[in-house]
């Protein structure tokens, strides 16, 4: 459900690692009105919730859970999700890692930073993954690494193709070495799935960077972004710090990557439906043609 | 030795990095320049030359000599270009069937406004995806420093190695700090916390030699015989055989619960 949580500014969503005290400290579920963080306006919640958390006033895309967007992706009843047990360890025993784990998996309500299986669009088979902001910052481990790759895997032996939301602030810190990894791993999985002649689409959600950037949310066949969404290989302020100069305002915003050719397509969340139905509907099987 | 201290000699200002081991490893060597899309980014040197008398295309960092070659080289960070420069190598050297070496030696991919406006990180997926399936042997060596994603561009290998003083990291021992305890200059705690020495990859099977720092020209007569070796064994193999084993070694690496 919406609460305060959903309502932090952009730009502050990109540090990933930690979350806030202010994001840690209880707040008050179920609020009856909500604020948007960018123009400030209020909103009903359930009037908010029902346009998928873009702002009616100013069209500003609020984080939305990954469950959510899932469920109001697929038709009806038809989201099977795989690999739910799957979780993260702390294999380095990392400082910080077994509590930020703990806290995330409460905040988020979710086992892992992704959430992944297969589900109708249109009455289409495909596999899905969506990524979940709320833990971690989205970020990349090896929990995170397995179910992808198992994804594209199971996509293959299923022929179907894979549509994918990513939101992430990069590799997980805290699984060293093994986070890096992941985004070979992933790949890996994405290249047979892409040798076998299927479609594989990405939808980049505010924030993409770091070692999702570099690795499959650049892979698909078709890269979709929401509005506004900041995508990068380098947060805004590490770029700020290597070149000593504040960045130029919308700067690594999708409307950027889309005028410098990195995307197929900025698209708003509510017609991302009907924008995915329409591209699986034309890749479906090869060419009526006959082979060609 | 303690990480922190493996940290200072793999930055060591003098120590050796790509042009070093191309020199001393391989004899006519024609370095080869360019992405043929942008620009030529001299922070990877490539090209072709001999090992022991076999064909081998060699893609390196090198963060520069003197203070002007450094600049020049922007500290052996590479930028999107020089990606693609790699990747364009790689395959020259598929469609002339000879095996691969990668030299590593970066603090990480560049993070600058250019890098980010020629997509920085679509040319490092690109290189995970195509190096994969790349047809021909692969093996990396980890020379200096090995930071992240701008490592693992010239890392999806069949073998990796990494000279005994060399680190491999997902994030630089600064940037873990900066974000752990919110203080930069406990950089001797990330060391320690972020396991990257070639031990404790060795430890946890990400890499498969630990390559002992003699002398440099010793160092590099073992190379060159470990190397040799290397390619023979690979090179006994079928493309799809290489290819299945390169995918089932970075499809086991990592740690969960189920």
């Amino acid at each position: 459900m919406l609460n305060k949580m959903n309502f932090k500014k952009n730009r502050n969503q990109l540090e990933g690692y930690s979350p806030s005290l202010e994001e840690t400290s209880p707040s008050v579920p179920d609020a009856l009105f909500n604020k948007c963080p960018e123009c400030g306006r209020v909103t009903l919640s359930a009037e908010l919730s029902e346009s998928l958390l873009v702002c009616p006033k100013c069209g500003c895309h609020i984080r939305i859970p990954a469950r959510k967007r899932l469920l109001a992706l697929c038709d009806e009843d038809s989201f099977e999700e795989w690999d739910a047990s799957v979780y993260s360890k702390d294999p380095l025993d990392f400082p910080g890692y077994a509590v930020k784990l703990k806290s995330s998996r409460l905040k988020s309500r979710e086992t892992s930073a992704v959430i992944t299986g297969r589900g109708k669009i249109a009455g289409m088979d495909c596999a899905l993954f969506a990524m979940e902001g709320q833990f971690m910052m989205g970020s990349m481990g090896s929990a995170v690494g397995e179910k992808v790759t198992r994804v594209f895997e199971r996509a293959l032996e299923q022929r179907l193709p894979v549509i994918g939301f990513t939101v992430s602030g990069g590799a997980r810190m805290q699984e060293g070495i093994l986070s890096l990894m992941q985004m070979a791993k992933t790949s890996g999985a994405v290249k047979r799935h892409s040798d076998a002649g299927l479609l594989y689409v990405t939808v980049l959600t505010n924030p993409t960077t770091g070692g999702v950037t570099a690795s499959f949310a650049m892979e698909g066949d078709i890269i979709l972004a929401e509005p506004g969404a900041l995508v990068g290989f380098a947060g805004p302020r590490v770029i700020e710090q290597t070149m000593r100069q504040k960045l130029p305002k919308g700067f690594q915003s999708a409307e950027f990557l889309m005028e410098k050719g990195f995307l197929d397509g900025v698209v708003p969340r509510t017609e991302m439906k009907e924008k995915l139905t329409t591209i699986l509907r034309l890749h479906k099987g090869g060419s009526s043609y006959g082979s060609v | 030795m303690d990480p922190y201290k493996r940290l200072q000699l793999a930055r060591k200002n003098g120590r050796p990095s790509g042009r070093f081991y191309i020199e001393n490893i391989l004899t006519d060597f024609v370095e080869l320049h360019g992405d043929r899309r942008y620009a030529d980014d001299p922070a990877i040197m490539a090209g072709v030359g001999l090992l022991s008398g076999h064909p081998v295309t060699v893609i390196a960092h090198e963060k520069g000599g003197d203070i002007r070659d450094k600049a020049h080289r922007n500290f052996g960070s590479a930028n999107p270009e020089g990606y693609r420069k790699a990747l364009r190598q790689m395959k020259l050297a598929e469609k002339f069937g000879r095996p691969v070496l990668c030299i590593v030696d970066t603090a990480g991919a560049f993070a600058g406004m250019g890098a980010e406006e020629r997509g920085q990180g679509q040319a490092i997926a690109e290189n995970l995806m195509e190096m994969m399936t790349l047809k021909v042997p692969v093996v990396s060596v980890f020379v200096g420093e090995g930071g992240s994603g701008g490592a693992l561009a010239l890392a999806v290998a069949d073998e990796v190695w990494m000279l005994e003083n060399a680190v491999y990291s997902v994030i630089s021992p600064e940037g873990c700090a900066s974000i752990l305890w919110k203080d930069a200059s406990k950089v001797k705690e990330a060391c320690s916390c972020l396991k990257m020495t070639a031990e404790d990859l060795l430890e946890m099977g990400v890499i498969e030699k630990v390559i002992p720092e003699t002398q440099p020209e010793t160092l590099c007569e073992t190379l060159k015989a470990q190397l040799d070796m290397a390619f023979s064994a690979l090179s006994a193999m079928t493309p799809e055989e290489r290819c299945e084993k390169r995918y089932a070694r970075f499809r086991r690496l990592g740690v969960f619960g189920e």
